[in-house]
């Protein structure tokens, strides 16, 4: 994940940009028998995803994104401790909203997700391929997987409570039950090599249940995620739902793992040698913690049905078990 | 040896201080008879179905806090003995329970059952005797409820399939088990009747003042005719309670105590792939509006509060009383207060026992002090306490303000902080302005508010017009800095299983 270099003018234009990388095919951008660009392409600047806003890192700082094959991608924001701070505010303060939304409401919502995302197929496409160096076919079927993994966490929505729930034949005359609730603000370290699919599969299902996230992105896959959060932005999902702060993993994760106001962390996208220390830090304010894999991530197939599961949603909830006596 | 005091040895009753509200109410004594119970002048752990000295043998002595004399001596546990225990257990799970079909670990957890059933009045006597709690507590609570976990579980061990499903669930292995002196066994079966039923072993530790009910239910294990080292007890200081934790082989941690314990055991689990469920502290809401019926919620008050004086994790120390009713809720509130019985906890009619040592008495009157020192106004009943014995009256502040240590901090004892609220966002702004969130109450007639109040507050059990019920079937634990994970019910099994299913990618 070491793709920080001093960033230099002359180097910068030197690079092939995100989509002039992506030489597998003809882009929107192209055009003509040898594939010259006709016009002097728009860039985006990436930045961070805040409270449903799209703010410069405080830091004022970036580092570069290189593609697979070394070329310069993109100057992402080098967040900070702050910018942390920032979101995990707008996380907390659009939280309880969320959570109040219909089941039925968070499900269209995660819908629409999956149907703006279908709109940026090839955008998405384009930019997996120019971040994880796959091919044009397994990027596609890794943005299918990512869009598909939206509906079917969609559906879960109005759906989960009736399996993780409960209702409790308790021995007396007391009406009693127990239902989940979101547990509230949750970190989530995003895998570093999979660069959407890996993503989508940690947050739709920290998300579904009115929870809010803050995200760290890949450090050195970072562009998707950024587009993802355009998507969010435009998707009728509240802003602060999801935060997005890209950056050095090694500047931010040690602090959202340590603040007092994050109720939760998903660090299945951590490095295992990085876990131990995560967790202890979580413990400060008994954080929910979920570790990565003892093996890593190296190997795991997101693409696997089994990265999906009704389960990952129980990880991020409360129960809350109610007492109410029966009688006149 | 006198296991109790002797009727005359008994201090004069009290007169409650109750000449202008009436006569005082009159109780003969009643004490519960000990002459059937047997407690061994010495106690070794537990391992592998035997009692077997500590290594180096050591002892450390266990009273009785009602009259500080001495019931017992118990084992104090080295590292090598942690050692011996989780190995014992580890071997147990790998030759013997995790072989075993789910219908046959059901029938020995029916057993033991059972076997808490018929020995129930003697397990309630020895539980007041140890932990200082009224025998109409341990003989109508603690034990039967006890005995509950176990067939509740009993029933769950040949049907984990159809519990967690398209999971394949597996046992974990070896359970480090730590439990609080509050409840002993009570929490003793909350741990063990859910592992067990799972295919795991345990190596339990009990409190350092409350091992004799653990070292009873030793003796149930054998009757049982468990195999040897699925059920393991130890006893000693703290620090073994971290080695066990820390051990290499255990699989499954389970602790209930305090927060700050709970963080260390947090931490010194990090980095390993042990699973944990946490069971920590709380500081209650209890709120009452204008119109719930003021004499039930009076009673839901006192039990909520001084049920096991108030050294109950999900006690509702924080009482929040609607403006408008607080002067009439808070006379009869100190009305009631003055009835309550306050002395021998082997005495039948006893309400509030005695205080489980020295050092918690000690921090109840560390904090009641605070509460003094920080300007809330102090009621005590004037009842007479017994001469001897880690005695405290209930006691009731008023005009406590939120940041008040007495309205911040688990006191664990008899000590009730009233706070007022005038609209219910006010009462769940305050109730959930605590780092806890194990539990809560509610009183009120109006049924939409009802489910207003439980949504809004952060709480783990919320108990709506009664408090401090607790069922096998009902999955209990707290939300924040009140710990992970529940126990009771579905949601306690899956606590003590491998549910991972076939991802085996994600392990």
């Amino acid at each position: 994940m070491a793709s920080r270099k001093p960033i230099t003018a002359t180097k910068a234009r030197q690079q092939a940009s995100v989509l002039a990388a992506t030489k597998q095919q003809p882009l929107a951008t192209t055009n003509g028998a040898k594939g010259r660009p006709e016009r002097i392409e728009v860039r985006k600047t990436y930045k961070l995803y805040i409270g449903g806003a799209f703010p410069r890192t405080e830091s004022g700082r970036a580092y570069e994104v290189l593609g697979a094959r070394g070329e310069f991608l993109a100057n992402a924001s080098r967040g900070t401790r702050k910018d942390i701070r920032d979101a995990v505010r707008a996380a907390r303060a659009t939280q309880p909203e969320w959570a109040s939304r219909t089941a039925y409401n968070r499900s269209q919502i995660l819908y629409r997700i999956a149907e703006l995302m279908e709109g940026r197929r090839d955008q998405f496409v384009a930019e997996v391929s120019a971040a994880e160096g796959a091919g044009r076919a397994r990027s596609i079927r890794l943005v299918d997987a990512a869009i598909d993994r939206w509906v079917w966490y969609a559906g879960w929505a109005d759906k989960y409570p009736q399996m993780i729930g409960t209702v409790n034949p308790v021995a007396g005359s007391y009406f009693n039950f127990s239902v989940p609730e979101p547990t509230g603000v949750v970190g989530i370290i995003a895998p570093e090599a999979s660069s959407l699919l890996g993503l989508v599969s940690r947050l739709a299902p920290v998300v579904v249940s009115g929870n809010a996230a803050v995200v760290i992105a890949s450090e050195s896959r970072p562009l998707p995620a950024v587009t993802l959060a355009e998507v969010l932005a435009t998707s009728d999902v509240p802003g602060g739902v999801v935060n997005l702060v890209t950056g050095l993993r090694r500047e931010l994760v040690g602090h959202l793992a340590a603040h007092m106001d994050v109720n939760a962390l998903d660090a299945f996208g951590a490095a295992p040698a990085e876990s131990a220390a995560l967790e202890e830090a979580s413990v400060e304010n008994v954080k929910r913690f979920v570790r990565p894999p003892r093996a890593g991530l190296e190997r795991y197939d997101w693409l696997s049905e089994r990265a999906q599961s009704p389960y990952l949603i129980g990880d991020f909830v409360e129960i809350k078990t109610v007492w109410h006596p029966i009688g006149a | 040896m006198t296991l109790t005091k002797k009727p005359e040895a008994r201090p004069a009753r009290a007169s409650w201080g109750l000449a202008s509200r009436g006569a005082p109410w009159e109780y003969a004594p009643a004490p519960e008879a000990t002459d059937h119970i047997r407690i061994e002048p010495e106690y070794g752990l537990f391992i592998g179905n035997r009692f077997t000295p500590s290594k180096p043998r050591r002892t450390f002595t266990v009273i009785n806090p009602a009259t500080e004399e001495r019931l017992a001596k118990v084992a104090h546990a080295s590292k090598a003995d942690v050692n011996r225990a989780v190995t014992t257990a580890r071997e147990a799970h790998r030759s013997s329970w995790s072989k075993l079909s789910g219908r046959d670990r059901a029938k020995y957890l029916y057993r033991i059952a059972r076997i808490l059933q018929e020995r129930s009045r003697e397990f309630a006597v020895v539980e007041s005797l140890n932990s200082g709690k009224p025998i109409k507590e341990s003989r109508d609570v603690d034990v039967p409820l006890a005995a509950a976990h176990f067939f509740y579980y009993a029933g769950w061990a040949d049907k984990l399939d159809y519990a967690f499903p398209n999971r394949q669930p597996r046992s974990l292995g070896v359970a480090a088990q730590i439990i609080p002196w509050n409840f002993p066994l009570l929490m003793l079966a909350w741990k063990i009747a859910p592992a067990l039923a799972a295919g795991n072993t345990v190596v339990l530790k009990p409190a350092s003042t409350t091992p004799l009910t653990a070292y009873l239910f030793a003796d149930v294990v054998k009757q049982a005719d468990l195999p040897p080292g699925v059920v393991n007890i130890i006893t000693g200081p703290g620090e073994i309670g971290m080695e066990l934790v820390r051990h290499p082989d255990v699989r499954k941690v389970a602790f209930t105590g305090s927060t700050a314990v709970g963080k260390m055991i947090a931490r010194a689990v990090a980095g390993s792939d042990k699973k944990v469920t946490l069971e920590l502290g709380g500081k209650a809401a209890n709120i009452v509006f204008d119109d719930a019926p003021l004499d039930q919620a009076i009673e839901g008050i006192i039990n909520g509060i001084y049920f096991n004086q108030g050294e109950v994790c999900c006690a509702g120390s924080r009482l929040f009383v609607q403006e408008s009713v607080h002067e009439a809720l808070i006379d009869k509130l100190k009305a009631r207060l003055g009835t309550l019985r306050v002395g021998d906890p082997l005495d039948k009619n006893t309400d509030v026992g005695a205080i489980n040592s020295a050092g918690q008495l000690a921090k109840v009157q560390e904090l009641v002090q605070s509460g003094i020192d920080e300007g809330a106004e102090i009621f005590q009943p004037d009842c007479e306490l017994p001469d001897r014995g880690f005695f405290f009256r209930p006691t009731l502040f008023t005009g406590v303000s939120q940041s008040h240590r007495i309205a911040q901090e688990e006191i664990f004892g008899p000590v009730l902080s009233v706070l007022t609220f005038r609209t219910p966002e006010e009462a769940i702004e305050k109730a959930n302005n605590t780092p806890y969130g194990l539990s809560a109450g509610v009183w009120t007639e109006k049924g939409s508010r009802i489910f207003k109040m439980i949504a809004g507050m952060k709480a783990g059990v919320v108990w709506a017009n009664t408090f401090n019920r607790f069922d096998p079937t009902s999955p209990f634990g707290g939300y924040k800095e009140s710990g992970h994970g529940r126990e009771g019910g579905l949601h306690g099994l899956g606590a003590y299983l491998d549910v991972s299913g076939n991802d085996t990618q994600a392990r």
